[in-house]
């Protein structure tokens, strides 16, 4: 008998052919009798069926008769042998399905008609198909136990009643998401699908993606609030870089579903949470509708949040006449360059190159970054230099080839989490082997064969520790080293420094673990390194990525299937912002400003003489705009306001300018301090591209029309551009597109029509070009890969006694950057409604501090409020928080020394320390408890003590206590009952 | 079904699983066959599967943590609640039945004040029922711990208790 073969090997495999109800039929190998006979339009009914997952045999209704078995078979576990005779609707195979059928009916609780599931039901099919009558059913015992309805999600309820024990919602979460929340539990007519310990799936290790939503055949697994779309219109996810293919489902003028695309070759119809419940910002009632204008006289640094107060509505001919105005004006005052842009990397492609060429063409200023510098940037100037390219080297679906998958400084499944359960299926099912490198225990630690917890900010002196081993062991990849790269001497000379007791000593990880990576690595003949804002947010960035890029060289792990670089990109089109020159230093596609060719080009295109000056960076701007060289300042769908480090500085900076121009979709924080806010459009509601982590460009189609009076970004720019005297005559953002193509090799055969199936990915030359999944292949963009010599050097900030805790900051899974769109989803609000900080529970205790304790952080650059989570995913002396909220900005603390290739800023490394906020505001004025916060245990032992006093002390006796120190929260009198046993004094 | 819940564990009974667990991770490879061989070996020493243990096993053999859930529920082997230190069990098969083994088992639940499957307040005893020992011509039977006590008058099976108990808190004083 032959074997079940994978779907995606099945082609090479060859076919057979089959008799089906005496038709023959032809077949790939290695396909199930059920898929054979679906294959051929053959309908064989079945509940527990999903071509997504591995044949399961729980439902037997697909039972079939073939010639030569004995009895009837369940053809999704048959395996289709060519010649086979196979008979689907036979009288005792009805009869068989029948039976099996009754008895999940009469088990079933519900009201069809009041089901959200009502005609969509599989179940419902199956009966009507198989035709069920009521006699029959009455003669069967019924279902007895009603069990209770789990509403404890926001977004989907699990009504148990109505669950056929299918298991497909089981599979779907093990197979599909590699989460594992669920499984059938208890027995016989107990059984159920449950959680760990049979409790409500909000308090389970649940990530929310629902896939058992999307799969479940019945009524079981609902979600809350089903609105039956009318309409379906296929685009791109605007959260993070992994670029997922969607179906939005329309009702009105409103997103009422999310479906996973199947067809694309990026997630296969998987989703996170943030793709499939957090669209609904899109509807959300605080969308800028109408241009505003800010009231004379009111100050930039108004605390009021009623924007009315702030801002008045205003036409678009008004707003656009004075923006060109002003511009104008300031150009005339102060040149050019006291302007700076900051671009976007939540807009496509198409808005991002229009507002560079407005930039370059029409200001003559080079002044445009984006947040990539923030993210990135070290990446972009590292691989520029080491390969050539900047991008991830590979494609996403390399991974599933990979033997080994090195992950550093990168919390894949939560900031990534398409990626993230590519990298679980492909240790799962593929034997892949998992070294994570990481300060934090983060959840991919549990599947690591080893993990690194490095101190933050000693990357480079870990891998090149592990490479020092490599090369003591004679596993470096010498061939590719001669054949393919240059400087391979000085490089070699540098790792000398990096035996196994220095590194130690620097990173804090046991020599041993990290020759065990070393050898891991080193042995594997496919490796890949994912990596992430672990690596780039430090001072030394782009040193860190040189050590990366090293080490691939090292092993040769380039230019080959299942190997690579890969930077994971975290906004949606942060790839595509850097590839259309939203850069100050480059045109699209990464073409030099200050190369005399390459801008005679883009003259010539664009019809203006353009500025040579690289322009600065958004971290220069800030300061620029502090020292008041930089006037003012347009603002494309970013909120610097908190995604900066040092937010009191930037708060500052941008109330210095004399002209903030804001284009968003909400009021964000930084559109509050703006002069004019423009209300753009969503991902939604505009035609485009986004180009995802593995430089695929993909389409973005509009799907509902804009609110009120908000605009394309593309529209608004080429009307600005008009009142300037530099009309650009766009019918359409394909139009766009091709002007992109014309001036940039790289997207030379990029064009909307083109990217209808899977997109493509760059480079892409011309129209006849199929894209570049695998870069470097027999060379390197640039030629020879270029080793460079990095040593380490620590962070710019270290804990010192007075701020004596490392604070990395990053992101959670239910919320994105700065939130002002996951703030405005009900179900991913909801899910993380707060912020916390995570810290370890001996800093806890010491502190005083329980789980839910409101706490103030500060480092020497200001303060924040926040609840805490105790937890060990955190070191001892590290603290860990995202950047999400307006009411606890974790960038108030940031530091903003930068690396000084990249100027990306060290978000990862600063000091901080902590106290409970009850007790910061009761030490303001009192001696005692300032005393007791302050110092380490033992401190009252040099204190003069009165025997009263002492008595108190000793007794925790806080009635007293209060008669001298005054009243006492209930908080604080139980943090000092600790604090005091913690004294350790005795009575006399 | 009754259903799992888990209280928060005191500091002792952690500690004990910690060290309980140095041994089992020694004991065993970590395979996911292991599975049921270290649900039974935990259950031997703690006398019941603690929720902490079952994370524990979790990671050690990499299944999912409902995996391990969903397994250890299925078989009527294991218990998801603290066991009393004698555990009494009480043959209802048919022919302790006929014997009075309903009556031995309504004077121990009075005396005990607890129903099967419960454990006493002071956790000295944990009463269960079996349908059939297999020692039928012994009728009725009780086994307190690994002790079989054949033909039993019901006057005998409260004194075997109390004996129980006076022994056990003996070695308590």
């Amino acid at each position: 008998m032959s074997t079940m073969i994978p779907a995606t090997d099945r082609k090479k495999a060859g076919t057979m052919s089959l008799m089906i109800n005496g038709k023959k039929i032809k077949a790939l190998k290695g396909m199930t009798v059920l898929e054979a006979a679906l294959g051929a339009s053959v309908y064989i009914p079945t509940l527990c069926y999903d071509p997504d997952l591995k044949p399961y045999g729980a439902c037997r209704l697909c039972l079939v008769e073939i010639e030569g078995m004995r009895g009837i078979v369940s053809s999704c576990t048959t395996p289709a042998v060519d010649g086979m005779v196979i008979r689907t609707d036979t009288p005792m195979v009805n009869l068989a399905r029948r039976a099996a059928l009754e008895l999940i009916l009469v088990n079933h609780h519900g009201d069809c008609l009041t089901c959200t599931k009502n005609q969509r039901c599989e179940l419902q099919k199956v009966a009507q198909y198989l035709g069920i009558e009521q006699e029959n059913l009455d003669k069967l015992r019924k279902g007895t136990q009603i069990l209770p309805v789990d509403k404890s999600h926001p977004a989907f309820d699990r009504d148990h009643n109505k669950c056929l024990l299918c298991g497909r919602c089981v599979q779907a979460c093990e197979e599909i998401a590699a989460v594992g929340a669920i499984d059938l539990a208890f027995r016989g007519y107990a059984t159920k699908v449950s959680t760990f310990g049979d409790k409500p799936i909000h308090d389970s290790i649940c990530v929310s993606c629902g896939e058992c939503i999307s799969r479940c055949p019945t009524g079981a697994l609902v979600p809350k609030h089903y609105i039956q779309p009318t309409d379906h219109v296929k685009t791109i996810c605007p959260y993070c870089g992994v670029g997922c293919s969607i179906y939005l489902g329309i009702r009105g003028n409103e997103i009422v579903d999310v479906q996973g695309a199947k067809e694309s070759p990026v997630n296969k119809g998987g989703l996170c949470v943030k793709g499939r419940y957090g669209l609904d910002f899109v509807n959300h009632q605080d969308r800028l509708t109408r241009p505003l204008i800010r009231k004379e006289g009111v100050p930039k640094n108004v605390s009021t949040t009623d924007i009315h107060q702030i801002f008045r509505e205003a036409d678009w001919n008004e707003v656009l006449d004075r923006m060109a105005q002003d511009i104008g004006l300031t150009i005339d005052r102060h040149g050019p360059d006291a302007i700076g842009l900051l671009s976007s990397a939540k807009c496509t492609n198409e808005d991002n190159y229009l507002f560079q060429k407005f930039a370059r063409a029409v200001l003559h200023t080079n002044n445009v970054d984006h947040c990539a510098r923030l993210c990135h940037a070290s990446t972009v100037a590292a691989a520029l230099a080491a390969f050539g390219d900047g991008a991830m080297s590979n494609s996403i679906s390399d991974i599933d080839q990979a033997e080994v998958l090195f992950v550093i400084g990168s919390n894949t499944t939560e900031c990534h989490p398409i990626i993230g359960r590519r990298i679980k299926r492909a240790i799962k099912n593929n034997g892949a082997k998992l070294i994570v490198a990481d300060p934090r225990r983060i959840e991919l630690c549990d599947m690591a064969e080893i993990h690194l917890d490095h101190f933050p900010g000693t990357d480079v002196a870990l891998l090149n520790g592990m490479m020092r081993q490599i090369v003591e062991e004679n596993l470096h990849d010498q061939t590719f080293i001669a054949k393919r790269c240059e400087e391979f001497e000085p490089f070699l000379e540098s790792l000398n420094g990096y035996d196994l007791k220095t590194v130690d000593a620097i990173t804090g990880v046991a020599g041993e673990k990290i020759r065990q990576s070393g050898l891991l690595f080193g042995k594997a003949k496919k490796a890949i390194v994912l990596y992430g804002m672990g690596i780039t947010q430090h001072t030394t960035g782009t040193d860190n990525v040189k050590a990366i890029a090293n080490l691939l060289m090292l092993t040769g792990n380039l230019g080959r299937k299942g190997t690579g670089f890969s930077p994971l990109r975290g906004q949606n089109n942060v790839q595509g912002a850097c590839d259309m020159g939203a850069l100050p230093v480059v045109y699209p596609g990464y073409q030099r400003v200050d190369h005399p060719g390459v801008r005679e080009k883009f003259e010539k295109a664009w019809g203006k003489n353009l500025n040579e000056k690289p322009g600065i960076t958004i971290t220069e701007m800030v300061q620029a705009a502090y020292e008041g060289q930089l006037k003012a300042l347009y603002v494309m769908g970013e909120n610097p306001m908190l995604s900066e480090p040092d937010l009191n500085h930037v708060r500052e900076a941008l109330a210095r300018l004399e002209l903030l121009i804001v284009q968003d979709i909400f009021l964000t924080e930084t559109a509050q301090m703006a002069d004019v806010i423009l209300p753009a459009t969503s991902f939604a509601e505009k035609d485009g591209t986004f180009t995802n982590t593995e430089r695929r460009v993909q389409r973005v189609r509009k799907a509902i029309d804009p609110p009120g009076e908000a605009r394309p970004d593309w529209e608004i720019i080429a009307e600005i551009s008009k009142r300037l005297g530099y009309p650009m005559d766009y019918q359409s953002s394909a139009e766009i597109m091709d002007e992109i193509a014309r001036l940039t090799p790289i997207y030379g055969g990029i064009n909307h029509d083109r990217l209808g199936r899977g997109g493509l990915q760059w480079p892409c030359w011309d129209k006849k070009h199929t894209g570049t999944p695998i870069l470097h292949k027999g060379q390197f963009t640039r030629g020879r890969g270029k080793f460079h010599v990095v040593l380490d050097r620590p962070p710019a900030e270290l804990p010192t006694f007075a701020y004596p805790i490392l604070l990395t900051t990053g992101r959670i899974l239910e919320h994105w950057h700065t939130g002002s769109m996951s703030h405005r989803s009900h179900v991913l609000e909801t899910l993380a409604p707060e912020s916390r900080v995570e810290i370890n529970p001996v800093d806890a205790s010491r502190l005083g501090i329980v789980e839910g304790d409101v706490i103030s952080l500060s480092s020497c650059r200001g303060a924040i409020q926040t609840k805490v989570k105790k937890t060990h995913r955190v070191r001892p002396g590290q603290a860990f928080m995202a950047f999400h909220w307006k009411e606890a900005p974790a960038n108030r603390l940031t530091n903003p020394a930068f690396d000084l290739q990249a100027k990306i800023p060290e978000f990862k490394v600063s000091s901080v320390k902590a106290i409970l906020t009850v007790l910061e505001r009761a030490v303001e004025d009192n001696k005692f408890l300032t005393a007791l916060a302050e110092n380490p245990a033992g401190v009252l032992a040099s204190y003069d003590l009165t025997p009263e006093h002492r008595k108190a002390l000793v007794d925790g006796d806080i009635a007293s206590l209060e008669k001298w120190v005054g009243p006492l929260e209930e908080r604080l009198q139980m943090w000092l009952k600790v604090r005091l046993k913690q004294e350790n004094i005795s009575e006399k | 079904m009754e259903q799992a819940i888990y209280e928060e564990l005191a500091v002792e009974s952690r500690l004990e699983i910690e060290g309980l667990f140095n041994e089992i991770g020694k004991e065993f490879k970590g395979r996911a066959d292991e599975l049921i061989p270290m649900l039974q070996r935990v259950q031997r020493a703690l006398g019941f599967l603690p929720e902490q243990a079952l994370l524990e096993i979790a990671r050690l053999t990499r299944l999912s943590t409902a995996r391990v859930f969903g397994t250890a529920t299925f078989y009527a082997q294991f218990r998801f609640q603290p066991v009393g230190r004698n555990v009494i069990r009480v043959c209802r098969g048919t022919a302790c039945h006929v014997k009075g083994s309903d009556r031995i088992l309504e004077d121990i639940k009075g005396h005990l004040q607890v129903a099967p499957g419960q454990m006493t307040r002071d956790g000295l005893f944990t009463i269960e029922t079996v349908a059939c020992f297999g020692s039928c011509a012994l009728a009725p039977i009780m086994v307190v711990n690994d002790s079989v006590y054949g033909s039993l008058k019901r006057s005998r099976a409260l004194k075997l208790l109390d004996e129980i108990r006076v022994r056990e808190e003996g070695l308590l004083m």
